[in-house]
């Protein structure tokens, strides 16, 4: 199809926001994609609109996404917001559903900003209605100034979950417990990477912080914990683990889960460009150069959606695609480009020198990752880890064999929950690399659309919304 | 037990959800998933699969575990989809069923 802009951006997080906005500070026709109703993606959900109360729990870094908000909604950047995108085509061409409407654009250049998804936790009980993402209670928070009612136990490893429990702490939540699956293994392997992690000694001491809070506040914590299960018959009613050489139980009406984020990597495995498993963060990540260049001429990938550095590194990032994109449409020199990149370069070096530290601390023990047998891991389609072992002793090489075999990954979730778990379970019982095991190939519509939205497509191009 | 609002500030419109029959109080631009928590919601659906009772995990459009029937559409992204006055909103039991078009 013929090109509707210079710059199309996907995503409108921090990698999108600073995408958007210095496209179109250097003059580049752009369109901001996002599905949600505002901008700010999941950082900085709400962030233009949260109340006062609200926005004082989430803190500074909260708070800060919404000055580069309204610069992106002022930037002169076209903001589709409530454009859920289902379909990146091999020449750029992104079909998006914008309220009902299907809606199509192309540039030359591309930034996908789709970043992070929460990595879950597949333990037993975990499908229970009560069980979340920890990440799920801090969405709640910023949409709706929702907290939960009842007790709560936390669980699993990461900033999130610590930043996490203490904005309940500050809203008067009452917490059952902050249960750590951090093997102590880890503190060695992490100790070794600090003077690294020292670049940012802000992170650091705000860890230090959110850990003084939650001792303050007396909340029983326990470290090295295993042998999770959420407790309850048809909902959540506690959590069950061992810790100290002795079994526990908390009552809880919540249970919140977390072992850190991975890229969202639905529409790079769409336009089926190089991967690479990264060993450290248990994750698949996007092979991109400086400026977020793919392997596809024209794709760039910023911020977490490539690898997970954190919002700031994200907001990099999202420049730096810009201003590579600027330079590959013509629009920038050599020399203002090393003078414009200069600056988020070193922001994006400093913050990825403390990723090895903090990956190494949460890096999620084994048997989170490749559950026991009996515990569901596709939740969709119910599909328990035995049963994909079972599959891969019969034969199955792969994540997209063990799918056509027993629907793991088949359900309206497409694999987005499920898909490292599969890979991690098939790679140990195949004996191989992560990498050699594979990914779920991932197809159009990447989201469930209705079909009209389909048939109302028109197939000469431009904008169908009429 | 319900989630609470801890940050009312009037600024927002009130909006009046039907929950099965029954009337909840929401925000204008609240989700559906939001205005379910705050009434006390903990189980979305059933799943087509086992039966098994589900509620939202990630709330971010993700997962699809939120799945709920808004003015008689099945499958809608309860996390995804916003509340408005007088909607009704009925937890999902077993498989849905393909229908005709009105």
């Amino acid at each position: 199809m013929t090109d509707t802009h210079d710059l199309v951006v996907v995503g409108a997080g921090p990698a999108g926001l600073a995408a958007a906005t210095t496209g179109a500070s250097l003059g580049l026709r752009t369109v901001l994609l996002d599905e949600q109703p505002r901008v700010g993606g999941q950082i900085w959900r709400d962030v233009t609109r949260a109340g006062p109360r609200a926005t004082a729990l989430l803190g500074p870094d909260y708070a800060r996404g919404r000055p580069l908000a309204e610069a992106a909604l002022a930037s002169g950047a076209e903001v589709a917001s409530d454009a859920l995108v289902w379909d990146v085509a091999r020449d750029l061409a992104v079909t998006a559903l914008q309220r009902g409407a299907a809606r199509r654009v192309r540039a030359p250049q591309l930034v996908v900003a789709t970043g992070a998804l929460e990595r879950p936790t597949p333990v037993p009980g975990w499908t229970l209605p009560g069980v979340m993402n920890a990440g799920a209670a801090q969405i709640a928070l910023k949409t709706g100034g929702l907290v939960p009612g009842g007790p709560v136990v936390l669980a699993g490893g990461g900033p999130l979950l610590l930043l996490v429990a203490c904005q309940l702490l500050d809203a008067g939540v009452a917490l059952a417990g902050l249960v750590e699956t951090s093997p102590a293994s880890n503190r060695a392997d992490a100790l070794r990477r600090l003077p690294g992690a020292l670049a940012v000694p802000s992170m650091l001491a705000k860890g230090l912080r959110m850990i003084a809070r939650v001792r303050r506040a007396g909340v029983p914590r326990f470290a090295g914990a295993t042998a999770l299960r959420v407790l309850g018959d048809d909902r959540a009613t506690g959590l069950g683990f061992e810790a100290g050489g002795r079994a526990h139980r908390l009552h809880a009406d919540t249970v919140l889960l977390h072992h850190g984020v991975v890229p969202n990597v639905q529409i790079p495995r769409l336009l089926r460009v190089d991967h690479r498993w990264s060993d450290a963060r248990l994750a698949w990540e996007v092979v991109v150069d400086a400026f977020g260049a793919t392997s596809l001429p024209g794709l760039r990938v910023a911020g977490d959606g490539a690898a997970i550095a954190g919002a700031a590194a994200a907001e990099a990032a999202g420049t730096l695609a810009a201003l590579g994109a600027a330079r590959a449409l013509g629009r920038l020199d050599e020399a203002a480009l090393a003078r414009l990149a200069a600056a988020p370069s070193r922001a994006l070096d400093a913050q990825r020198r403390v990723r090895p530290f903090l990956d190494a601390l949460y890096r999620p023990p084994r048997w989170v990752l490749e559950p026991d047998d009996a515990t569901v891991v596709c939740r969709c389609e119910a599909v328990t880890a035995g049963r994909v072992r079972e599959m891969a002793r019969l034969g199955c090489r792969g994540p997209n064999q063990t799918k056509f075999y027993s629907r793991c990954g088949m359900g309206p979730c497409q694999g987005r929950v499920c898909g490292g778990v599969v890979t991690q379970v098939l790679a140990r019982e195949l004996g191989l690399p992560p990498a050699e095991v594979g990914a779920y190939r991932v197809r159009a519509p990447i989201k469930p659309v209705p079909l009209g939205a389909l048939a109302g497509l028109d197939e000469g191009g431009g904008d169908a919304a009429g | 037990m319900a989630w609470r609002r801890i940050d009312d500030d009037g600024a927002r419109r009130r909006v009046t959800v039907d929950v099965e029959g029954l009337p909840v109080d929401a925000r204008e631009g609240d989700t559906v998933a939001i205005a379910l928590l705050q009434a006390g919601v903990v189980a979305f659906r059933e799943t087509p699969i086992d039966g098994a009772l589900r509620g939202p995990l990630c709330l971010m459009g993700a997962c699809f575990e939120c799945l709920v029937e808004v003015d008689g559409r099945p499958n809608v992204q309860a996390c995804a989809t916003p509340v408005a006055d007088g909607m009704r909103v009925r937890v999902q039991r077993g498989a849905r069923r393909a229908e005709p078009a009105a």
